[in-house]
């Protein structure tokens, strides 16, 4: 009987949690993924939502509001992430050495990370702003003429990079830190033993070790970006236009501005393709749940 | 490294520092300062720096607009999420880490890919799903939607933490007669707790700032501070100086923790990625 029962245990230890998830998180997942064949709008039954098979897709694949905010998120994600990528690496190496009052430092560092980020969005609106904000308090100051930043699509879209890259390149910098403090010192010596300087010590010998911790911190920054939405809900909500409507936000907007929730739905399985294709490429090299004794 | 020039590489070296300092802190001091200010003060250029500091934006959006509610309800969502997700979690991970059951793996991969599920994806559904359960509009919709949501990331920081527990210890506990169950309570809980605190914070700070599910499940009895504070964001006229106390108010909370615990937040973001 005691043997009976603590054979279950590893279930009683894990069924709380497979159940939250299951009904919480797999359970809507697997429903987004069966509304996507169906007409249904907000408000109406779910009894009197239509089967279109496979119809929602084919439109969503030619919509070219579809199409535009897949480009609009796909530039946002390519241009943040390698901004930050290039601009944490090399903050981090700079700063590797340790000196004096580092640890405070790394404090104010992660302070961004930690700010809800429709916090962030309010921020950087009011920085933006035509008639109140400091950054065309600058432009003034300069004697350079002001900007009506949201206005202008070009401009809203370097808003909203811009408040990406002050949020989350310190945790670039973060991850390329802690990855250089378990490099293999041994090597570094031999570098320097054979006379490498200092350039070539990065270039040659930290940076092609560092590589699997680059690889992965990318992997894990473009998931993110492809799933921001608050922040730009609350700078720019989009537009001008619909020039900074990335594919969640534009899903938001198709489900309870559209009211189109089936529709949501197909485009929700378009990003939902992405984004796990992204993050099993990151399981696949480092799964953070394998087997110790494998 | 042999340095040549000390002093001038550890000046620049400080000078990178502080300036990096300075674009991090910058947008917060911004925010901060702007909730202290009268509209006109805002208005004016002139009195960017030099203002006579007011609490007036704060009584306005606590007492008049009756925030408190809302803030009240913000605690109770995250500080409950956050207790649930811990329990569950830490009994999740010890389960995958110490024993080889049917459909570990299965568990395990779910649970990782499930994290990077984008929350507009699952706005939608929910939406349908709390209604039929009677969940929209209810703290505990959100509490629920919050836990599954912090729970992958939770069992992820608390598996490391786990596996480094040497097995010796709870060996001995099992031949002193102690059941699978009571070793987790008694040994590996008390053991647990710096993972705790890192896996702790994480979970609250997504629950206290999370804005776009809030906004879909919760009604003006139920909604959290993001989702009152994001109605303040109208097209014309916003008032700034509310707008940036509560914003103060929401941002607050998360930077006291990071003071305290910086630590324990950079170990929960490089684990799994950077020793695994």
């Amino acid at each position: 009987m005691k043997q009976i029962l603590d054979r279950l245990s590893p279930y009683f230890l894990a069924g709380p949690a497979v159940l939250v998830i299951g009904v919480a998180c797999l359970y809507p997942t697997l429903m987004a993924v069966r509304l996507s064949f169906y007409k249904w709008s907000l408000g109406d039954p779910w009894s009197s939502a239509q089967w279109l098979g496979l119809s929602a897709f084919r439109q969503a694949l030619t919509d070219p509001a579809v199409l535009h905010s897949l480009i609009v998120t796909v530039v946002f994600a390519a241009i943040v992430v390698s901004a930050e990528m290039v601009i944490g690496t090399a903050l981090a190496l700079l700063m590797e050495r340790q000196v004096a009052g580092i640890s405070l430092f790394r404090t104010i560092f992660i302070m961004p990370m930690m700010v809800a980020p429709i916090v962030v969005g309010m921020i950087w609106r009011y920085v933006f702003d035509t008639q109140f904000g400091p950054a065309n308090a600058l432009l003034t100051a300069l004697g350079l003429p002001a900007q009506s930043w949201l206005a202008n699509p070009s401009l809203a879209f370097l808003a909203v990079v811009v408040s990406d890259i002050w949020q989350w390149t310190p945790f670039v910098i973060i991850m390329v830190l802690a990855g250089l403090q378990n490099l293999d010192q041994s090597a570094l010596e031999a570098a320097q033993i054979d006379g490498a300087t200092p350039r070539q010590v990065i270039l040659r010998v930290k940076l092609p070790m560092l590589m699997p911790v680059l690889v992965i911190t990318a992997l894990m920054r473009l998931i993110d970006a492809f799933r921001v939405l608050e922040v730009i809900f609350a700078l720019t909500f989009g537009g001008p236009g619909s020039a900074t409507e990335v594919l969640p936000l534009h899903i938001y907007k198709t489900a309870f501005v559209g009211q189109q929730l089936g529709y949501a739905s197909a485009i929700s399985v378009l990003l939902l393709v992405v984004v796990f294709a992204l993050s099993l490429a990151t399981l696949a090299l480092s799964n953070p749940l394998k087997d110790p004794r494998q | 490294m042999s340095d040549e020039r000390p002093k001038a590489a550890s000046l620049s070296h400080y000078a990178v520092l502080v300036a990096l300092a300075l674009v991090c802190l910058g947008p917060i001091l911004l925010m901060a300062m702007t909730s202290l200010k009268v509209q006109a003060d805002i208005f004016a250029s002139p009195s960017f720096w030099f203002f006579a500091p007011t609490l007036q934006n704060y009584r306005a959006v606590l007492v008049e607009d009756s925030f408190g509610r809302f803030l009240g309800n913000s605690l109770i969502v995250a500080s409950v999420s956050t207790v649930l997700t811990l329990v569950a979690g830490a009994m999740a991970a010890y389960a995958i880490v110490r024993f080889r059951f049917r459909g570990r793996a299965v568990v395990s991969w779910a649970t990782l890919l499930l994290r990077s599920v984008p929350l507009a994806v699952l706005a939608v559904p929910v939406f349908g799903i709390w209604e039929q359960f009677g969940l929209l509009n209810s703290l505990w919709g959100l509490i629920l939607l919050y836990t599954a949501v912090n729970l992958p990331f939770t069992i992820w920081v608390l598996y490391g933490f786990i596996a480094q527990i040497p097995h010796e210890l709870e060996e001995a506990a099992l031949i002193d007669g102690c059941g699978p169950l009571r070793v987790f309570f008694a040994v590996v809980l008390p053991l647990l707790r710096p993972g705790l605190a890192a896996a702790a914070i994480f979970t609250f700070r997504i629950a206290w700032n999370e804005f776009i599910l809030a906004l879909v499940l919760t009604n003006r009895a139920t909604r959290t501070l993001p989702v009152a504070a994001s109605l303040y964001i109208t097209d014309v006229g916003i008032e700034w100086g509310k707008l940036m106390a509560l914003g103060v108010l929401i941002a607050l909370p998360p930077l006291v923790v990071t003071l305290v615990a910086a630590r324990q937040i950079i170990a929960g973001l490089t684990a799994g990625a950077v020793k695994g």
